[in-house]
């Protein structure tokens, strides 16, 4: 085999046109005995682009992550890595790399030993593998630490290496099995910004698996939200918080304060929704497209949209009554549990700092809302 | 507190004495310089000399060394073979695989002294040095099998794993990662595979003809014509032998990542 010459890492790959995409999953379907862990999923990944698979434990997204990285073929369906079906083609064969959730460090290797194993692997030249890995290093800012064992690093420093390790042979994609998981929370929080700078700064196209939703948000460019073997959303983070598709999408991504309820005729520019409570005044919901009057729907609110007052608001806007059930004070925010109906909480935020009139336990308060925020999902 | 650690103390030197004493007797009596009677009469190495100048002797210890290293070598690479194989197979039949090698270790070693011999007749094996090598395998297997399987089990699958995502061949995978790691494993049990090779008794007593006396058979035929200090000195000899082999091989364990 010749020494591959590679460009540096900070030069994305412009060769190829940006709009292909880099992966296409079509219709794959993975099944383990009489379950079906992935079913009929389809997606595609851009080049430079950061995608996650998001979704309970359990969803399949670690399936289609082992079928991508090739230690898992699809019973259906075909996996394309740059246009080129990946079916019976081995790990060791495929143009992408692996980030492990437990990093797998080789525990007998040194720093400097683990990022170039790789590219020992290629029978690439000692002095290269030498400068490529020192880029790789320099890169998640691990430089001096090449003659550590894994054991002798902090966590942080071994997901780092982790990550040098999957880097520095420029793969076409990075794939990332929860990478943040076993991280505490303040060095996680660290890793999420320095991660997606390393990401953007070295044009890497990323697909990572989480279960972290606010982890998603803020890395991704698309996130796919996936629940029992299938992908029910694909978009940008900000479309598919905002805009889910379906109830599961909606609590997966966030706090969904719902309502239960029924439409009923048009009331201006709007239409009446008719909780399923009947102690609950109707409210007025934004006419959704094709949708019937008489059919049930659950109406959803973040709870960034609620406005809560004590006194009934002004505006004739939607408005349900509630009583403070409970208050949870985490520093920069306060969260509020009201219950508005027998069986129902709603959470309502209120950031600190903000001089907004305190509200005490057992209080009764309004919960009021602009029309066109709430949405409808049908049963 | 104090005072049940002292009673403990005691019950444990005890029970040390009647452990080691005997051992630490018979090292003790190969410095002797009388011949017969147990009276001290002066310490001496004339035992050792007179050890190094016995044909018989050195035949047998030439004869233990061989076995043990060929049945050694033997155990281990199907011992090994064995243990990385199970890795790839269902839990389930690991579960019977792994019980049925267990099995040579709880058969009463007569037994399997006297199967293996009759085993050996009816194929029409002449018992020498062959049989006996072939019978020191049988019962070294499963050692070797459980030993490296202890290791195996407690290194992360997803090693293998991130190898091979990382381009290695299986051959590569084996060579660069599972074979570094199982090193002080597989180190350990060839030392006890040997250990257990050189001290065999009775496997060796049923499988053994004519030519292929070993240590422990020489010194069960020596006994027979009276305990001589030559006796103590040999048994001190194989004493030291079997104990550095396995404290190195308990040193080498201990020191895995």
């Amino acid at each position: 085999m010749t020494t591959p010459s590679t460009p540096p890492l900070s030069i994305p790959d412009g060769s190829r046109s940006a709009k292909l995409p880099v992966i296409e999953i079509r219709g794959i379907v993975r099944r383990h005995g009489p379950v079906t862990a992935v079913d009929q999923v389809s997606f595609e990944v851009r080049r430079g682009e950061f995608f996650s698979i998001l979704g309970p434990s359990g969803a399949g997204k670690t399936s289609v992550l082992r079928m991508l990285a090739g230690f898992e073929d699809p019973d259906q369906g075909d996996v394309l890595i740059d246009g080129r079906s990946m079916l019976g083609v081995p790990p060791n064969r495929r143009p992408l790399n692996l980030v492990f959730q437990s990093y797998a460090l080789f525990p007998h290797l040194t720093v400097f030993e683990n990022v170039a194993f790789g590219l020992k692997m290629r029978r690439v030249a000692p002095p290269l593998i030498a400068e490529q890995v020192r880029e790789a290093l320099t890169m998640v800012k691990l430089l001096g630490k090449e003659s550590r064992l894994p054991a002798q690093l902090s966590g942080g420093e071994q997901q780092r290496v982790a990550l040098a390790r999957a880097l520095v042979n420029k793969p076409a994609v990075v794939l990332l099995d929860e990478p943040l998981a076993a991280l505490d929370q303040q060095l996680r929080q660290e890793m999420q910004v320095e991660l997606k700078s390393i990401q953007e700064q070295a044009g890497l196209t990323c697909v990572c698996v989480t279960h972290h939703q606010e982890e998603a948000m803020m890395m991704s460019d698309r996130i796919a939200v996936m629940h029992q073997g299938r992908m029910w959303q694909i978009g940008a983070p900000r479309e598919v918080y905002e805009r889910p598709c379906n109830l599961f999408v909606s609590r997966f991504l966030g706090v969904s304060n719902e309502l239960p309820g029924r439409l009923e005729g048009l009331v201006g520019e709007h239409r009446r929704f008719q909780p399923s409570d009947d102690e609950q005044p109707p409210l007025l919901v934004h006419p959704v497209s094709d949708e019937e009057a008489g059919r049930s729907a659950t109406l959803s609110l973040r709870p960034e949209q609620l406005r809560m007052t004590h006194e009934r608001p002004a505006r004739p806007d939607p408005l349900l009554r509630g009583r403070i059930e409970k208050t949870l004070f985490s520093g920069s925010n306060t969260k509020y549990l009201i219950r508005v109906g027998h069986d129902r909480l709603w959470e309502v935020r209120h950031r600190s700092g903000t001089h907004l009139p305190p509200f005490a336990l057992g209080e009764p308060v309004f919960l009021s809302w602009s029309a066109s925020d709430g949405r409808l999902f049908f049963e | 507190m104090r005072h049940s650690s002292a009673g403990l103390n005691v019950v444990s030197l005890l029970a040390m004495l009647f452990l080691y004493g005997p051992i630490f007797v018979l090292v003790l009596y190969s410095f002797n310089a009388a011949h017969l009677s147990m009276a001290w009469r002066g310490a001496t190495l004339k035992w050792y000399a007179a050890l190094m100048h016995d044909e018989a002797l050195l035949a047998a210890t030439a004869n233990s060394l061989l076995i043990a290293v060929v049945s050694t070598i033997g155990a281990t690479c199907l011992g090994g073979l064995i243990a990385l194989g199970m890795d790839r197979l269902p839990g389930r039949r690991q579960l019977l695989i792994e019980g049925t090698l267990v099995l040579p270790l709880v058969i009463p070693e007569v037994m399997m002294g006297v199967a293996l011999m009759l085993f050996f007749v009816m194929l029409n094996m002449p018992l020498g040095l062959t049989t006996v090598i072939l019978g020191h395998i049988v019962f070294n297997i499963p050692l070797v099998t459980i030993m490296l399987r202890t290791r195996l089990r407690k290194l992360d699958p997803a090693l293998g794993e991130a190898a091979a995502d990382l381009g290695a061949s299986s051959w590569q995978v084996f060579r660069y990662v599972t074979l570094p790691l199982l090193r002080p494993a597989l180190w350990g049990a060839i030392l006890v595979a040997f250990t257990v090779s050189l001290d065999d008794f009775l496997v060796t007593f049923f499988t053994a003809g004519p030519g292929a006396t070993t240590l422990p058979l020489k010194v069960y035929s020596m006994i027979k014509s009276g305990v001589t200090p030559e006796i103590n000195a040999l048994s001190a000899l194989l004493l030291v032998l079997s104990m550095s082999c396995v404290g190195l091989a308990l040193h080498l364990q201990r020191r895995e990542v």
